[in-house]
């Protein structure tokens, strides 16, 4: 509550280890207060082991959660301010929507329980169902539902475990800039799980991508999509062109020369990891152009093209056979042909450079299907 | 033709139900006569004798009397049992499980004959005389394996994650079960609360094992009473049980389809 500030959470070394496997390995992470923050990764990565954790539905292994100066990691799950929209709701099936809502209200002893969960139905323009049961609504209304019955509680931290995973894609759109609003409503901490990176990009203020137990990096949407950290970030987040290449000497202007498969590239010399020569030279689809408008430029032939409308996507094999996608807006330039011998270029500083001594299939979703 | 044809399914329930009710309607119709003899199997004259003096004959409702406290009994302390051991069996994973899974078994599977024998071995080695006690121990024994199924289907297809979101809203253990894991289980409780007591009530064999000459059951009655003659006061009983069976599934009919109707 912005009256009384909680403060940050805090995850310090917080780590959890299975039977079988370790679900998440010592990670530190800062969440600012009043942040709508997306924990992003796919599945199986430890996002929800880790937003567990902070409900108190699951025991870390070790390390400490703070919320502001409190270390809240050996407090039980029903006594923390911290509540949770599950993946499937969970609303209780055998009471009416406002006794779901006013739920938390009344375990603290709360005399307007009711008023106030009337209140907080209204919220998600609910009102009308107070008196129906979940079963009789509609998944995104029982969505709806589980989120005023968690925000009624003015919680420290919200979370929010793949909430729209179970909607359809319209509906979704819809839920995401509803969840916005709220949020700036109510200026709660979101914590907001999901392995859709598109999602994570349109609502967060803040993204942590995860992977395989570890935090990859964290960052604005904008930072992790133009300066991803690594191979698995820039390809989890929209498509990555990786041009394996080599960084051959300084071209002045805050510029370096490099080598790429033999044709000469310049890259902005501050996009360079430090002490890195063999590089993976990243340009977005966008930051292509077809034709020669940039200072880079390759030569290559279309395999494939797809029309979306806003734009064309296009397949184009360069020289040493590696295919590279090119998103062409439709803005009336002209369009190129499938067979056709294309020029593309794109300004250097637009590229993102990573040490290439990792794997350049990280994170993809379509593996297999691109190698040079 | 065509019509019967169309109507095949209603004719061939009717038919089903005709056949399960037939008895039924044989025991309420027979509790109006007024027998010749001492057997109650030839229709006479019509007579409300036995509906207006239901005890007159001499034991029938102490008989019932103890058929009932011991089915009440029986069914609540199988019912309490029946639920722990179903919640234990649906919710944690120990060792041992599979073993007691099994176990809870075997009561449903041994022939009423080897288990009402070996009880009266035991309570003999024991030292406990037969009787209503010893009766009341064998029937919770049976009734806890047919509670445990009928709870551990319930429990086991309940979201776990709606105790977790009780947690998670603040609710503590006993909050939760009270609040939410208990009324979400409760038509599975019922349900084995219902059959323990009618399983109990009817219970012939392993009763006729423990019991003494002072704890007769009801249908030890009955059975007793059919070598000598069928006393008209034994229908009026069975119509009456059948009567409150039937309104106790109507009402719950009618209560269940008016909420959802609201809701």
């Amino acid at each position: 509550m912005a009256e009384n500030p909680s403060g940050d959470l805090r995850l310090v070394q917080l780590s959890k280890e299975f039977d079988t496997f370790t679900a998440v390995h010592p990670l530190d992470l800062t969440i600012p207060q009043g942040e709508f923050f997306a924990l992003l990764g796919p599945s199986g990565c430890g996002k929800t082991t880790t937003l567990r954790m902070v409900a108190g539905l699951e025991e870390p292994t070790s390390g400490a959660i703070y919320i502001g100066d409190t270390d809240i990691s050996e407090i039980k799950a029903f006594k923390r301010n911290v509540n949770t929209v599950f993946q499937n709701y969970a609303l209780f099936p055998h009471m009416r929507i406002l006794d779901n809502v006013a739920f938390g209200l009344k375990r603290r002893g709360d005399k307007n329980a009711m008023a106030k969960a009337q209140e907080a139905l209204e919220l998600v323009e609910l009102g009308h169902t107070a008196k129906k049961k979940p079963n009789q609504l509609s998944g995104g209304m029982q969505q709806r539902v589980a989120l005023a019955r968690a925000i009624v509680n003015r919680p420290d931290v919200l979370l929010l475990d793949e909430p729209l995973g179970a909607l359809d894609l319209k509906l979704r759109r819809q839920m995401q800039i509803e969840l916005k609003r709220i949020q700036a409503d109510v200026g709660i901490t979101f914590i907001h799980v999901t392995h859709d990176q598109e999602e994570a990009m349109t609502m967060a203020d803040s993204v942590a991508v995860m992977n395989a137990g570890r935090l990859e990096q964290v960052g604005s949407p904008a930072e992790l999509y133009d300066r991803p950290a690594s191979t698995f970030v820039a390809n989890f987040l929209g498509q990555s062109n990786l041009l394996t290449s080599r960084i051959t000497g300084d071209a002045g202007e805050g510029l370096s020369s490099a080598d790429c498969h033999g044709y000469p590239i310049l890259v902005a010399t501050e996009n360079i990891p430090d002490g890195v020569s063999d590089v993976f030279v990243g340009v977005r689809p966008e930051k292509f152009r077809l034709g020669r408008h940039g200072r880079n430029q390759l030569k290559g032939t279309v395999t494939d093209d797809s029309f979306t409308g806003v734009a064309t996507q296009y397949l184009v094999r360069l020289p040493w056979g590696f295919e590279v996608t090119v998103i062409q807006p439709n803005d009336g330039s002209p369009r190129a042909k499938v067979g056709e011998n294309v020029d593309i270029s794109w300004e250097p500083g637009s590229e993102f450079i990573l040490d290439a001594s990792q794997d350049e299939d990280a994170g993809m979703l379509d593996t297999g299907l691109r190698h040079g | 033709m065509k019509w019967i044809k169309k109507h095949l399914l209603l004719f061939a329930a009717l038919a089903v139900l005709g056949y399960l009710l037939l008895p039924n309607v044989v025991v309420a119709v027979f509790s109006f006569n007024s027998p010749r003899g001492r057997y109650n199997y030839e229709w006479n004259e019509f007579s409300a004798a036995a509906w207006l003096d239901p005890c007159g004959n001499p034991g029938i409702c102490e008989a019932l009397g103890l058929s009932l406290r011991i089915g009440l009994t029986a069914s609540v302390v199988a019912t309490i049992l029946g639920t722990l051991v179903a919640f234990a069996l649906g919710r944690h994973r120990f060792r041992g499980r599979s073993a007691t899974n099994l176990l809870i078994f075997m009561p449903m599977a041994t022939p009423e004959v080897v288990m009402g024998s070996s009880l009266l071995t035991l309570f003999v080695m024991a030292g406990m005389p037969s009787g209503s006690l010893n009766i009341t121990i064998a029937h919770i024994v049976f009734c806890v394996s047919f509670v445990v199924v009928a709870v551990k289907a319930r429990v086991s297809s309940l979201d776990p994650r709606l105790e977790e979101a009780a947690a998670d809203l603040g609710a503590n253990p006993l909050q939760t079960f009270l609040r939410v894991t208990l009324p979400l289980a409760a038509p599975g409780i019922a349900a084995g609360a219902l059959l323990a007591f009618s399983l109990s009530f009817d219970d012939y064999i392993i009763t006729n094992f423990n019991a003494s000459p002072s704890s007769i059951t009801f249908p030890m009655y009955v059975w007793g009473a059919a070598q000598r003659g069928t006393p008209v006061e034994i229908f009026v009983v069975g119509t009456v049980m059948f009567l409150v069976a039937l309104s106790i599934v109507v009402i719950g009919q009618i209560l269940s389809s008016r909420r959802e109707r609201k809701a």
